[in-house]
């Protein structure tokens, strides 16, 4: 995956946007303690996006994407 | 009353065999443990006396019989109360299925059953196995048994306090992302899970049925064998042994990077003088790293949330209010994890999967400490890792075991010590190649030899 800048940009908008439709739905539902624990994994998921075996749709594999397929 | 505490399956197994003591002896010594014990340690859900004493009282008419008897012929064993046996509940530590009666018995208890064992009780655990404490609990909190002031680590925190104190002679546990091998080495016993889908699992209430292991808490490593040959049903004879491994020449990889950093410093020394007690036995100790080990924790994270909320989502609209608070928010964190995470996670779960074998690639076994800090305090939510840096307790109990789940490799726990100040038990992990539990057995119980010679 090409981690330029906008790409990194991108994704933490994309996860910023997930997390406030999240808390929102948690507010919502009447579970207001849950919105630490989805800025938690809201962590985790920017983690879980930036690995090296992700790739795009506009680019080519990467060797750990390329591992990845293999299974 | 003979004081059967510390003896070994083998031990007991020979007694019977010699008539110098008898199952319903057994039983009822495990039977007054847990009436003595219990109120303190809250190890058991439910105690099964007359099922457990009738059994008892069955092995020992066959054995008068001549019958010709496997090694748990007898003994006294409890399962984790997430594990059906046919006509009692299975609560999964839950008060959702307090009234859940299992229709018939896991694939494990049968075999056990079939192996002549004593079912004494179904212990207590982290509520559906959701957590690596045993606090949340629908009935209550177990207690360490080597300070009660502490948890017993989980969750199958009940088996492990159950063994380590004579309550049963042996237990079943389940293992998503260390729940055999955290309380195991919080209580000072060993725990093992073996490679995925050896033992079945059915019959069993799932966390996340691609990280489910089942598998046995018990004193010894040959004690471990034995359950775990039965539970696979291979049923051993009373005389069957396990053979050591010489540890001379014995190639082992030492975890570095994210297995090294963030330990407790007290766990640090007891482990470090484990590693070098192995190399003067002629182990051949040697570094490795496994390339993307950071990545664990949001790959076990995805994965076991996502499975756990589908199995859980009807019921957390109808029933709520019965979950344990800290569960039910977890269980509902899960609802939000996207499907695109979801197979990133199972693509990285790949990647780190072929990375640990790549690690074990020409080697016995890898090695590291099953835990990086002692068992915590009861209610404690961050625990110091060392250096002046502190952790949030569910990650820090998780971190070294969680690997083995991803990758899905056997991996074992051996108490290896205790902590200089406050006695606490220190476990040290193995993981072997998939497919090969007998040979990390075999190299575990070389270990346990090596470190009890000290």
């Amino acid at each position: 995956m090409r981690d330029t800048g906008t790409t990194h940009d991108l994704r933490a908008a994309a996860i910023a946007r997930w997390l406030a439709a999240a808390e929102a739905d948690a507010d919502a539902r009447g579970l207001p303690e849950l919105k630490p624990l989805l800025q938690g994994l809201a962590a985790s998921t920017a983690a879980l996006r930036a690995a090296d075996w992700n790739d795009d749709a506009d680019g080519f594999p990467t060797p750990a994407s390329r591992e990845a397929d293999r299974s | 009353m003979n004081d059967w505490q510390g003896e070994t399956i083998a031990e007991l197994a020979t007694a019977l065999a010699r008539r110098e003591t008898t199952s319903v002896a057994l039983t009822e010594w495990c039977l007054e443990r847990i009436a003595t014990l219990n109120p303190r340690l809250n190890a058991f859900i439910a105690v099964t006396a007359d099922r457990a004493l009738t059994a008892a009282h069955a092995a020992d008419r066959a054995r008068a019989a001549g019958a010709d008897t496997p090694a748990l012929h007898g003994i006294p064993v409890s399962l984790k109360d997430l594990i059906d046996e046919a006509g009692v509940v299975t609560t999964a530590g839950s008060r959702v299925r307090h009234d859940a009666v299992a229709a018939g018995d896991a694939t494990v208890t049968r075999r056990l059953r079939e192996a002549g064992a004593v079912l004494v009780g179904k212990t207590n655990l982290h509520e559906f196995a959701f957590g690596t404490t045993n606090e949340d609990s629908g009935f209550g909190a177990a207690r360490n048994p080597v300070d009660d002031t502490r948890v017993t680590g989980g969750s199958s925190g009940g088996s492990a306090s159950a063994v380590a104190t004579g309550m049963s002679i042996a237990s079943i546990g389940s293992d998503t992302g260390g729940s055999i091998r955290i309380p195991a080495a919080a209580c000072g016993v060993v725990g093992l899970k073996p490679t995925w889908g050896e033992i079945p699992a059915d019959g069993a209430v799932p966390l996340s049925r691609q990280l489910d292991h089942l598998g046995p808490i018990a004193r010894t490593v040959t004690d471990a064998w034995l359950v775990h040959e039965t539970l696979a049903g291979r049923a051993p004879r009373p005389d069957a042994r396990l053979a050591a491994r010489p540890l001379a020449g014995t190639r082992i990889g030492l975890l570095r990077g994210y297995f090294a950093e963030r330990l407790d410093t007290e766990v640090e020394a007891v482990f470090d003088a484990a590693v070098e007690t192995l190399r003067r036995e002629g182990a051949i100790v040697e570094p490795v790293e496994i390339p993307h080990a950071r990545d664990i924790g949001p790959v076990y994270l995805h994965l076991v949330l996502s499975d756990a909320a589908a199995y859980h989502a009807d019921t957390l609209e109808r029933r709520p209010g019965d979950y344990t608070p800290n569960v039910r928010i977890r269980l509902e964190m899960g609802r939000y994890v996207l499907a695109e995470d979801y197979v990133r996670a199972l693509r990285g779960r790949a990647v780190i999967a072929r990375e640990i074998d790549r690690a074990l690639a020409g080697r016995d076994v890898l090695l590291c400490p099953t835990m990086p800090v002692p068992a915590p305090p009861l209610g404690a939510t961050m625990v110091d890792v060392g250096h002046g840096q502190t952790e949030p307790v569910r990650n820090a109990m998780l971190r070294l075991t969680q690997p083995f789940n991803i990758g899905r490799q056997p991996a074992l726990t051996i108490p290896s010590g205790r902590t200089r100040t406050s006695g606490l038990p220190v476990g040290l992990q193995l993981a072997a190649a998939s497919g090969h539990t007998s040979g990390l057995l075999e190299v575990g119980l070389s270990v346990e030899r090596a470190l009890a010679r000290r």
